[in-house]
């Protein structure tokens, strides 16, 4: 939107644009308003650091937490329908690890509309734009990245509708393409989450940053991985183990339920090793019955229908079982403060930008805070925007090199061609049932290197993929075959991160190296694609405010 | 348990015309139908096309008449569908591209037309504008709406009537006027105050029975019926 008076956008999409996965977002967007309590960007932006786990680069804490309010503001001038205070301003509540004075205890910093804050968002931010005259290519797929001489001139899409392969030659390409959940077997992520932006900036040569750090959601549906937002934690459920302990008690003592998410995550996995689960299995319960129907109804509406539609649970009368689900990936294509995307020797780019999930700025760091991500998108979304609008100033039309959609057709029609070999799905199913056994919550040496020769495996297998459907026309047969390719490559550069990470922080932990070390550690890992397999390298984090210090809440 | 279903098929450049495919499928009775649907189209039979994405009601994408209902098949469950046959066809009244994917653009055109975004001309103040939680709570059930189209779908007045706007703009029509910071207020009535706006519908309550995100469709289009006789004629 930033750039739509200076140049022809086109927003091409793999979904209609609102059924992204933003959509999802439940819980809120973060910002230091203090309209329920007094609240500060200082505290907001230590909050993102050390529920980081002191990984996050600290230049783009600062600047999230400090342009914050004036991006929530933005979005209610543009009329997304915030819940209210009594007195009419922007209702807040509390979420995990955003706390008050450093620390001290849990904050209400968490802007809401209802517990579907995303979608009001999403759909705020999309008429916005349609009204702005962005061009819309709905249900245009992503296939490659059009590069010459290292510069990102045009993309290849595939039309669902049609199956036509088109060439969109381009100044500027700003990635949005999300994360990649759909690498595990359990998660919160929508089908349509399968990395193709991310992989396709691998694939071209640019490194991927900090692969290694998976957020996993503590609270998704039993089985399902559906998510229950941490909402429901911030206003006031609690989890409960087999015994009916409140166990986070015990791990994070001060703020207990609303400690960050991967120490939930771990806390339950570790109540569920040790037999403590519900009936001795794999779940524990999230107990919002003493909530009162009311407060369920106004503030947590959809996750209550979802306990009804999918587990017939009411929870205004029973627990909801939950497990850890994939929700989040902190790493993705390395940027700076506005959104370039950086190659292996950290310099711009030219031509490609990206922002959201995809991108890695590296502001989550080891560990994303919940309503985090949504202000994420709102903040360095704009500033890449505005970015973009300086480049293009000056950045000439490159001519694409000839036939750029040749790598494209040839791969369809290999695929379209093999008239036997295995089924996407095979693989799809044994590559999400091996990370989530072996690179999920807990990790550890010999199950990471059993992990990699598996997806080694299957990549091999991959060669042979063939496919049913040979038609033109909504062939999502032909591209799921495509999205394997995505998805087995993201998943060996996460196990490849975090086999080289020997030491525990955030959302990376691992049981052979159960601590935190700074010494070591306290930098980021870059991993790039090389003929000879990926090469991993580090860089340093930006440390400006805070200096490391043992995490605890 | 085993479910058979019979699905709608039909591919435009291949098939003179549509037919009817049976499966069967292994399924829990936990599981959704959207579930069946991809071990069909995984383990069996790739060529069969329709719409998903997030799998649990928040995307919009999956709605299909199932068994004669227009729903959305990540929110029906196995063991609601304790019959010999489930039967999938495409949204009603909607052109078929292919299978269950049917062309949406027509009544994504008319959510735009609607204007789905606030106006307002007064200069926002520096903060938040206020708006009282009562204020706020007229919205609570219109911002549901996820633009699945089951509730359009289902409307028998928007099957023999092209010109009505439809039940699902009109929801995105109340989101706007009763959203106590929009300026156009009359206009966005005006608007409205025509054979085909608003009282083409004459409460068939179908669009309420189907809606997934249970929005009371049929009353939010009674309520922009009342608030134009009372400030505009």
């Amino acid at each position: 939107m930033e750039i739509a008076a200076s140049a022809d956008v086109a927003l091409i999409s793999k979904v209609y644009p609102t059924r992204s996965h933003s959509g999802a977002a439940q819980g809120g967007i973060a910002a230091a308003l203090g309209n329920e309590e007094p609240d500060s960007w200082e505290w907001h932006m230590y909050d993102t650091v050390k529920g980081g786990d002191y990984l996050p680069d600290q230049d783009a804490a600062e600047i999230l937490a400090q342009d914050g309010p004036r991006a929530i503001y933005e979005l209610e001038h543009m009329g997304v329908p915030f819940n209210r205070t009594a007195d009419g301003k922007i209702a807040q509540r509390a979420f995990g690890g955003h706390t008050s004075n450093f620390g001290q205890a849990a904050i209400k910093r968490a802007c809401h509309a209802a517990d579907r804050s995303g979608r009001v968002i999403l759909d705020t931010l999309y008429w916005a734009a349609v009204q702005k005259g962005l061009k819309v290519y709905s249900e245009f797929q992503l296939i490659d990245l059009i590069l010459k001489e290292k510069q990102v001139v045009g993309l290849v899409v595939y039309e669902l509708a049609t199956g036509e392969v088109h060439v969109f030659h381009s100044r500027m390409v700003l990635l949005a393409t999300g994360g990649f959940g759909k690498v595990y077997k359990t998660t919160s992520n929508c089908f349509a989450n399968t990395g193709d932006g991310v992989y396709l900036a691998y694939r071209a040569g640019i490194p991927l940053e900090d692969m290694e750090f998976v957020q996993f959601h503590p609270t998704g549906i039993y089985g399902l991985g559906i998510l229950i937002s941490e909402a429901a934690r911030g206003e006031g459920g609690i989890l409960r183990n087999g015994c009916g302990d409140r166990f986070m008690e015990k791990y994070a003592p001060t703020i207990k339920d609303l400690a960050p998410r991967d120490m939930v995550s771990r806390a339950i996995d570790t109540e569920i090793r040790e037999g403590r689960g519900i009936d001795g299995r794999d779940f524990v319960h999230l107990d919002l019955t003493h909530l009162g129907k009311e407060r369920l109804a106004e503030k947590l509406s959809d996750i209550s229908s979802f306990a009804k539609i999918y587990l017939g649970i009411d929870p205004t009368r029973e627990p909801i079982p939950v497990q850890p689900t994939c929700h989040y990936m902190m790493g993705g294509i390395p940027t700076n403060l506005e959104g370039q995307v950086l190659d292996h020797q950290q310099q711009p780019f030219p031509g490609l930008c990206a922002a959201g999930e995809c991108a890695c700025l590296s502001l989550h760091g080891a560990n994303r805070l919940g309503c985090n991500s949504l202000l994420d998108l709102v903040v360095f979304g704009r500033l890449a925007g505005k970015r973009m609008v300086q480049d293009l100033k000056h950045l000439p039309w490159s001519e694409p090199p000839r036939k750029p959609e040749e790598r494209t057709l040839e791969k369809i029609k290999d695929l379209k061609a093999r008239s036997r070999g295995e089924k996407a799905f095979v693989l799809r199913k044994a590559m999400r049932k091996v990370m989530m056994d072996d690179c999920s919550v807990f990790r550890v040496k010999d199950r990471l290197s059993g992990a990699l020769t598996e997806i080694r495996r299957l990549k091999g297998e991959y060669e042979k993929v063939a496919i049913d459907d040979h038609g033109l026309c909504f062939n999502s047969d032909l591209l799921e075959a495509v999205e394997l390719e995505s998805l087995l490559g993201l998943a060996e550069a996460i196990i490849v991160s975090a086999m080289n990470r020997q030491e525990s922080r955030g959302a990376h932990y691992r049981e052979d190296y159960p601590e935190r070390d700074d010494h070591n550690w306290l930098k980021h890992t870059l991993i790039r694609k090389t003929d000879n397999g990926p090469e991993v390298f580090y860089k340093p984090v930006t440390i400006t405010r805070f200096q490391p210090k043992a995490r605890a809440y | 348990m085993e479910l058979h279903f019979k699905i709608f098929r039909f591919d435009p450049q291949v098939d003179r015309g549509p037919y009817f495919k049976h499966y069967t499928v292994a399924a829990e009775p936990e599981e959704r139908l959207l579930d069946c649907l991809n071990r069909i189209k995984w383990e069996q039979d790739g060529t069969l096309s329709y719409r998903m994405s997030c799998g649990h009601g928040v995307c919009g994408s999956d709605g299909m008449k199932i068994n004669g209902t227009c729903r959305l098949a990540c929110q029906a469950l196995v063991k609601d569908y304790q019959c010999p046959e489930v039967v999938l066809e495409p949204l009603p009244g909607f052109k078929v591209l292919k299978d269950l994917v049917v062309d949406m653009e027509l009544f994504l055109e008319g959510i735009r037309l609607i204007r789905p975004h606030l106006l307002s001309q007064t200069h926002p103040p520096e903060r938040e504008r206020k708006q009282t939680p009562e204020e706020r709570k007229r919205l609570d059930e219109v911002i549901r709406c996820i633009l699945c189209a089951c509730c359009t779908a289902s409307c028998p007045v928007s099957w023999s009537n092209q010109k009505y706007v439809g039940p699902a703009a009109l929801v995105w029509a109340f989101r706007y006027i009763f959203d106590s910071r929009d300026e156009e207020h009359q206009k966005r009535l005006q608007q409205l105050d025509h054979p085909d706006g608003v009282w083409a519908c004459v409460n068939h309550f179908e669009c309420t029975r189907v809606c997934p995100k249970e929005i009371p469709v049929t009353k939010s289009i009674n309520l922009l019926k009342r608030e134009i006789e009372k400030t505009i004629r």
